[in-house]
């Protein structure tokens, strides 16, 4: 694990710009952001999910079909101009039904990033401002203990003995995503409290809730919402592999990896059935990482 | 604190209520909680999960034959995505701003962006039905018959006891499970060596070996390219872990008999002695996997090396 906080240390000490705030100069920085042709085609994608998240019941051509939808003469159709990504062997919309299954992906990284940025972030200030002290040690050993198993296993393993539907989906991912940021905020925090102006203000007589929310916390906001956005289109991916393994949303109710794994069952003949989904998942990931991939060039800062 | 009675979902809806009882007795599921925790934990450090719900038999048992199977897809996974991904990474820097870096460049944006599950789905279309030029199911093709069991891992079984035939029946089923594995982080490894080779490209001891006239093709591999691999060993064990992840989908997609895909059963039956013993046992090959990773990393830097040989 050597290698990997030396990183952490090293990209700390790169991004440490005393008050650098995340809403200084937003016109240059969007300007920066809107030079590279790559994240502008994530941003167009991200906006296009997402409005088709919100306003899925207009968008949709067949909002019927995203619930306990059953039309058996028009199943199995291949994609038409009538059902453009084709229908499924209940003869429900597949485009209808991935416009709608947007909409749990996207619900799922608001509340998983919602529910797990908080504690990690807090939890990695206060383990950064009194590291080397047992406080240090009780908090990161923890977070190891965590991140000491691949992060699909734990969350497949959480989700698997609650019951399955999307709220405890979220539930083990939240559980498995917080460590990462207390490691992230970890690195930073600990080497941001040596700097002089940590120094000063505990001299002055600030205090810790002071120094670790008003001198800390400013500065290591921009490698946190840098990595929230990258976040995005990784929670989207963990949500769909447990729903492809049916630990996610049930049926009826569309969840992108379990219409992909129920189109496995009808190939080869109705391809359309497992491509397009997972042609929808590939382009939601991608969206996001360039997404952030531009944010981060933006803020200039290094992930590690 | 988890739903359902594992006493009663061992036995089945219809077993007599006396004999749940004493199954409850014998689990310690009578005991408290921590009581319960400390005869588990007795139980692993001596080599005993318990028995699994469904298999009906030891958990260590059932791990002792789906192990290997794992371990050889991993490996063989993580070699692929070690080679290509320096080879990709060499080739990117070599021609950097050049249509094979951007090649390169656009294949690792949808490389990382492609789930493995996904991948292996496509594959299993692909590979299953339209094109059969690889098998996409199990390990052996129906009819051979397995080497004896060394270490249970199928090609080096049978490259140990010099059968071939099998060796190269095991491995054409290696390949497509691994690849489905291996894209995800080969690509984000790719990209890692190549913006590191690209970063030390212009640093002093490079510009002396050049004056020294030593040909490019030597620098590029001898000098310039393993103290650019040290990012690029660290990210890997961070992606081997999600290579571990994901054959838990993988192997099911592929109906590959290994302990991913006896641990994707087990979660699915609530089976906890067989969920916890899995967890365990990754979590054991991910401390090994990132303990190798620092021995590679100080082999590849010096200063690491001899940091640590100093005691500091």
């Amino acid at each position: 694990m050597r290698n990997v906080n030396q990183t952490n240390n090293a990209t700390a000490v790169a991004t440490v710009k005393p008050r650098l705030l995340f809403w200084q100069n937003i016109g240059r920085k969007w300007f920066k952001f809107s030079r590279n042709a790559l994240s502008v085609i994530g941003l167009i994608i991200v906006i296009a999910i997402v409005i088709s998240a919100i306003f899925a019941a207009w968008i949709a051509l067949y909002p019927e079909h995203a619930g306990p939808f059953v039309d058996f003469d028009n199943a199995g159709q291949p994609p038409s101009l009538q059902h453009l990504f084709g229908t499924d062997n209940f003869g429900r919309d597949i485009l209808s039904r991935i416009i709608f299954a947007f909409r749990g992906a996207m619900i799922m990284a608001i509340v998983v990033l919602a529910l797990a940025v908080p504690p990690g972030v807090l939890l990695g200030l206060i383990a950064g401002y009194f590291h080397n002290t047992w406080i240090d040690t009780v908090i990161m050993r923890i977070t190891d203990i965590f991140l000491g198993v691949p992060p699909l296993i734990l969350a497949l393993a959480i989700a698997s003995v609650l019951e399955p539907n999307l709220m405890n989906a979220m539930i083990a991912v939240t559980v498995m995503w917080w460590p990462w940021y207390t490691r992230l905020v970890y690195g930073m925090a600990s080497s941001i409290s040596n700097e002089y102006f940590v120094i000063a203000a505990e001299l002055t007589g600030a205090s810790k809730f002071h120094i670790i929310f008003r001198e800390i916390l400013p500065n290591c906001l921009s490698p946190i919402f840098t990595k929230m956005a990258l976040d995005v289109g990784w929670v989207i991916l963990i949500g769909a592999s447990l729903s492809f393994v049916g630990l996610g949303e049930q049926p009826p109710t569309p969840a992108l990896g379990q219409m992909v794994s129920d189109g496995a069952r009808y190939m080869p003949t109705f391809w359309w059935m497992t491509v397009f989904p997972a042609l929808a998942i590939v382009l939601a990931i991608l969206g996001f990482n360039l997404t952030g991939d531009g944010i981060r060039d933006m803020l200039e800062t290094r992930m590690g | 604190m988890v739903p359902g009675d594992p006493a009663r979902l061992a036995l089945g809806p219809r077993a007599p209520a006396e004999v749940v009882e004493r199954l409850r007795q014998e689990m310690y599921l009578d005991k408290p909680l921590p009581v319960q925790y400390y005869y588990w934990i007795k139980g692993v450090f001596s080599g005993d999960f318990g028995r699994s719900l469904v298999t009906k038999r030891p958990v260590l048992e059932d791990i002792k034959e789906y192990l290997p199977a794992t371990m050889e897809l991993a490996i063989f996974a993580g070699i692929l995505m070690a080679i290509f991904a320096i080879l990709l990474g060499t080739l990117a820097a070599r021609f950097r701003d050049t249509w094979i870096d951007g090649l390169i460049r656009i294949m690792s944006y949808f490389g990382v962006a492609i789930p493995a599950f996904v991948v292996a789905v496509i594959f299993m279309m692909v590979f299953g039905y339209f094109w059969p030029v690889l098998p996409a199911l199990g390990r052996l093709s129906p009819g051979m018959t397995p080497p004896a069991t060394i270490t249970g891992m199928l090609t080096f079984d049978s490259l140990i006891q010099g059968n071939f035939a099998t060796f190269w029946d095991a491995f054409k089923h290696l390949i497509l499970p691994a690849v489905a594995l291996s894209l995800g982080g080969l690509f984000q490894e790719a990209r890692i060596t190549r913006s590191s080779m690209v970063d030390n490209m212009h640093k002093d001891f490079l510009a002396a070996e050049r004056g020294y006239g030593i040909p490019e093709r030597v620098i590029m591999f001898k000098y310039l390219l393993k103290p650019s691999l040290i990012p690029t060993a660290s990210v890997m064990g961070l992606d081997f872990a999600s290579l571990l992840g994901n054959a838990f989908l993988v192997e099911m997609i592929f109906n590959w008999p290994g302990i991913s895909r006896y641990g994707i059963s087990a979660m699915l039956h609530k089976d906890l002695n067989a969920i916890s013993a899995v967890i365990i046992i990754f979590g054991a090959v991910f401390v090994v996997v990132n303990i190798i990773v620092d021995i590679i990393v100080a082999f590849l830097d010096p200063r690491i090396r001899l940091s640590t040989a100093k005691g500091t």
